[in-house]
């Protein structure tokens, strides 16, 4: 494994071997000096063209938690037009040495175009509406924490599914474990086509949640109401938000999770976010797991100089 | 790691010999710390964890009281990453569940050769603590050190040429309790 | 001055033949054609057994970038790039800097196509000034300086007032109108096909309902004005039955294929291939079955490629980021002959009616272009249909090279082509 892209083209195998990792690396996280040195010397490098706090400290945390180095390029959405392509910024950051690239784009396929230029090993942040896969693998670590195996599973992911990120990452990583997922929404905010994805779609939120054993809500970004995807985020609350009433059309012990930030009051309540009156919500816990999971993607990929895993990869690819 | 063709095993250590060292090794460590009351047996993963255990269970049979218990992984503290990870198995998780500063502790493994483990082993405990001593327990010496270790406890010295493999297993986690010299050659 | 190809195939729709023939070319034009080894004498003769002629394949629909984007494609590669697939006439479409919308910029086409004589290039005019969708151009003028027809490509027209007005004075002048048919309202900050792949990739779509629409709308216009409307790059099976119903209630409309929209699906922008970008974008498979069995029953009445080179470096980056088009020239005729004659859907007759007769036709290009008839200019091609070979985007006459035909392996390839009766020399 020479990237981590997506969960689509990583197999169940590696999924195993990243949740099992990262569960090992939980005890880390929990002690009170938390300090490896398994990647002393090595430079992570996080390219965000898109504004994200958690998952860029996430990942920061996780590296310097392993002890590598975590350099941080920001760079505005705004200047991207004006300024140097992107392949002359990652060949600049490759120049610069580092041994990895954490990089989060407005534009779906971006970490596929990084690895295809580069020679150190991509880790896709978020690209576009595409994939996150250490969300997907996070949201999987804490259902597994929860649930034990995820076989026979049944997931609903609620929400704006046409532009998540966490959706498609979410459906690849639960179903090659054995999952099923099932989207729900409004018809405008579902994609049209689902035909490539191994998915059922229900637009009914009872019907949706019947019988699930874990709901993952996504956040609905306020501007869809503005392009006209939305009547109004009232009417979405009223249809399609999670809170301790349509939370029983699902099984009674159903999990819930969310990807943050959260809009309290829109797709969420307060209390099942909280988890208060017995709601099972591991929303503080998926953050935690977010480190754990990009510790384990970090020490996959970066625990052998660049260059030599590319020599001892390329039979395996 | 292993190369089962092509290799003649010679057992040095059956189950019963194991079993007495330990006990030894177990009277000597009481004997030595005047008791088990500030002491914790942490086996270095994967071997050196069985081995801890039965040590903690004589020690409970000898002192009527069970010492502190626990398993340190060393993957991450290693200075030899020169594979890839995903050709070994996933790390297991460090279970040290008390507090390790100003303790005795016995640090138990099956092998030892460069001390190099050893050496990873103790930077690892000190990540968690301060502890008061720390001592180290093995199985077997085979020699050849490459950093300046030496082993508080030993079951049995086992002179060793360089191009021989020593390899213990035992009953939790190879179904087997053994301890046997692999010669590269098939000689002897 | 004389000139014999000898004992070809000859192919010309255009008299329903195909048979091994000697053609006699004389003063650039053709003179006769023979039974097989005839005995001329003071003629140049070029062997040519084993190979077949056409007449010069004509490509009504190609952007040779020039003036304003030279650093794409000129006249002279792009002209150069159209003699290597097989082409004697090319027409390119308005979208340069500045606009095709005035006829001192025709004059420089017309003038440098010709000074370069690689193949003869007829300009296309703009249907509004600059492209901008409002001010309609001065056709009157464009049609004298040599405009063969008007369109709006690249920048669809989105106000139907403007598509009527259009209509109304190109049908007055009997010019026709070009239209890339396109509801950009439906399309917003699409890069692809909407549809699973699309899904898959979490790439914004573009659905095929919005070339649709355009399409039913120029129709509708089209009946009202009565101005021959010829639809661009057909790329779903909603357009291809609009134009089949339009055409047999007797609608002077017409319409044309890509070979991207039948060899090509949209699962050609897995990986985000940004050499599969194009608009219209690639559809599913059902379009493509729908636009070949337009192309075998007449509905689509000609092939052209929407050659749209760009540089490499505006290709190599973020898929939604990159621009739309790739090159067709120098892969059409073979991609044709593969996908449509060898697997059996047309013969090779249908196919250069397809790529010469029909779109000579239809703008009424001038001095004989697509037939070999005698009298008629000699603009001609010569294929070795035998000939097997693999499409290397490195490897092309173009100055870009965003093909997502690379690696594909095709059978046939142009051997050379004549214009005025002269071998063009391409290398």
């Amino acid at each position: 494994m020479m990237n981590l892209l997506t969960l689509r083209e990583t197999s169940s195998d590696q999924i195993h071997y990243l949740l099992d990792t990262a569960l090992s690396f939980v005890e880390i996280i929990n002690r009170p000096v938390k300090k490896v040195p398994n990647l002393r010397g090595r430079v992570m490098v996080t390219l965000f063209y898109e504004n994200s706090t958690r998952t860029r400290t996430s990942f920061e945390v996780a590296a310097k938690i392993m002890s590598a180095e975590a350099i941080n390029v920001a760079i505005a959405q705004s200047s991207v037009s004006k300024g140097e392509s992107l392949k002359d910024t990652l060949r600049t950051i490759q120049a610069l040495k580092a041994d990895c690239i954490v990089i989060r784009h407005s534009s779906s396929g971006t970490a596929q175009f990084a690895a295809d230029h580069l020679q150190i090993p991509v880790i896709n942040a978020g690209d576009g509406r595409h994939e996150h896969p250490t969300q997907g693998l996070l949201d999987m670590l804490t259902i597994q924490k929860h649930k034990g195996d995820l076989r026979g599973l049944k997931v609903a992911v609620v929400g704006d599914v046409a532009h998540s990120r966490v959706a498609r990452s979410n459906i690849w990583g639960l179903t090659k474990m054995g999952a099923s997922v099932t989207l729900v929404g409004p018809s405008t905010l579902m994609p049209h086509d689902v035909s490539e994805l191994p998915v059922t779609l229900s637009t009914s939120l009872k019907q949706g949640l019947e019988g699930a054993d874990v709901v993952n809500v996504l956040r609905l970004q306020t501007e869809r109401q503005e392009r006209g995807l939305l009547p109004s985020l009232r009417e979405y609350s009223k249809l399609y938000g999670i809170n301790s009433r349509t939370l029983r059309y699902a099984k009674p012990d159903a999990l819930v999770l969310h990807p943050g930030p959260m809009n309290r009051g829109v797709e969420i309540t307060a209390d099942v976010a909280d988890g208060l009156n017995g709601i099972h919500s591991a929303i503080e816990e998926q953050v935690s797991h977010g480190i754990a999971v990009r510790m384990a993607a970090l020490y996959m990929l970066m625990s052998v100089p660049s260059s030599s895993v590319a020599q001892q990869m390329g039979d395996r690819i | 790691m292993e190369r089962e063709d092509n290799t003649t095993g010679l057992a040095v250590m059956e189950q019963d010999d194991i079993r007495r060292a330990l006990t030894r090794i177990a009277h000597e460590i009481v004997e030595r710390n005047h008791g088990i009351e500030n002491l914790a047996i942490i086996g270095i993963l994967t071997r050196g964890k069985p081995l801890a255990d039965r040590i903690a269970k004589t020690l409970h049979s000898i002192e009527d009281r069970m010492p502190s218990c626990g398993a340190l992984d060393i993957g991450l503290y290693r200075d030899d990453f020169t594979s890839n990870p995903v050709d070994r198995p996933a790390p297991h998780p460090t279970d040290i569940a008390f507090n390790i500063n100003d303790k005795d502790i016995v640090l138990v493994d099956d092998v030892l050769y460069t001390g190099r483990t050893v050496r990873a082993a103790i930077t690892a405990l000190l990540d968690l603590g301060r502890p008061a001593s720390i001592q180290l327990a093995v199985l077997l010496d085979r020699g050849h050190r490459e950093l300046p270790i030496r082993p508080d406890y030993v079951g049995k010295n086992l002179p060793t040429s360089l191009d021989e493999h020593v390899k213990v297993s035992l009953m939790e986690v190879d179904g087997i309790d053994q301890a046997v010299i692999l010669r590269p050659d098939g000689s002897r | 001055m004389r000139t014999v190809l000898k004992n070809g195939r000859v192919v010309d729709p255009s008299q329903a033949l195909d048979q091994i023939a000697d053609i006699l070319i004389e003063d650039g034009r053709i003179a006769a054609i023979l039974s097989p080894n005839s005995e001329q004498a003071d003629a140049e003769i070029i062997d040519i057994s084993n190979r077949v002629v056409t007449p010069g394949l004509v490509d009504i629909h190609v952007h040779l970038r020039e003036p304003g984007f030279e650093y794409k494609e000129d006249i002279e590669s792009g002209s150069r790039a159209a003699a290597a697939g097989g082409f004697t006439r090319v027409c390119c479409m308005p979208n340069t800097n500045p606009a095709i919308d005035s006829a001192s910029v025709v004059g420089h086409i017309l003038s440098r196509s010709a000074q370069v004589g690689y193949s003869r290039v007829h300009p296309i005019g703009a249907a509004t000034r600059a492209m901008e969708g409002d001010q309609l151009t001065e056709m009157a003028e464009l049609q004298e300086a040599g405009v063969v027809a008007i369109s709006d490509d690249a920048f669809p027209l989105q106000n139907s007032e403007t598509v009527r007005r259009c209509m109304e004075y190109c049908a007055m002048l009997g010019l026709p109108l070009l239209t890339h048919n396109e509801d950009k309202q439906l399309t917003h900050k699409g890069s692809m096909n909407e549809g699973g792949v699309s899904t898959m990739l979490g790439l914004p779509g573009m659905p095929r309902v919005s070339e649709d629409i355009a399409v039913a709308r120029n129709i509708l216009l089209s009946e009202l004005t009565g101005c021959h409307l010829h639809l661009l790059h057909i790329s779903t099976a909603g357009t291809v039955d609009l134009l089949r119903k339009a055409k047999a209630k007797g609608l002077n409309v017409t319409g044309e294929a890509c070979q991207h929209h039948w060899a090509l699906t949209d699962k050609a922008c897995l990986n985000y291939n940004t050499d599969a970008k194009m608009n219209p974008p690639l559809r599913t498979q059902e379009d493509c079955d729908a636009v070949i069995e337009g192309l075998k029953d007449g509905t689509i009445d000609c092939i052209v490629t929407d050659h749209a080179p760009h540089a490499e470096y505006e290709k190599e980056v973020e898929f939604d980021a990159a621009p739309f088009g790739i090159l067709g020239l120098e892969t059409s005729f073979s991609v044709a002959y593969t996908t449509l004659v060898l697997t059996g859907h047309i013969n090779f007759s249908q196919m250069v009616m397809l790529m010469s007769t029909k779109p000579a036709a239809l703008l009424n290009l001038p001095d004989g272009a697509g037939t070999l008839k005698v009298g008629s200019v000699a603009d001609i091609a010569v294929f070795d249909l035998n000939e097997s070979w693999t499409v290397d985007r490195k490897a092309v006459q173009s100055k870009s090279h965003n093909t997502p035909f690379h690696g594909m392996k095709l059978q046939g390839k142009t051997c050379f082509t004549m214009l005025n009766g002269r071998k063009v020399e391409v290398n």
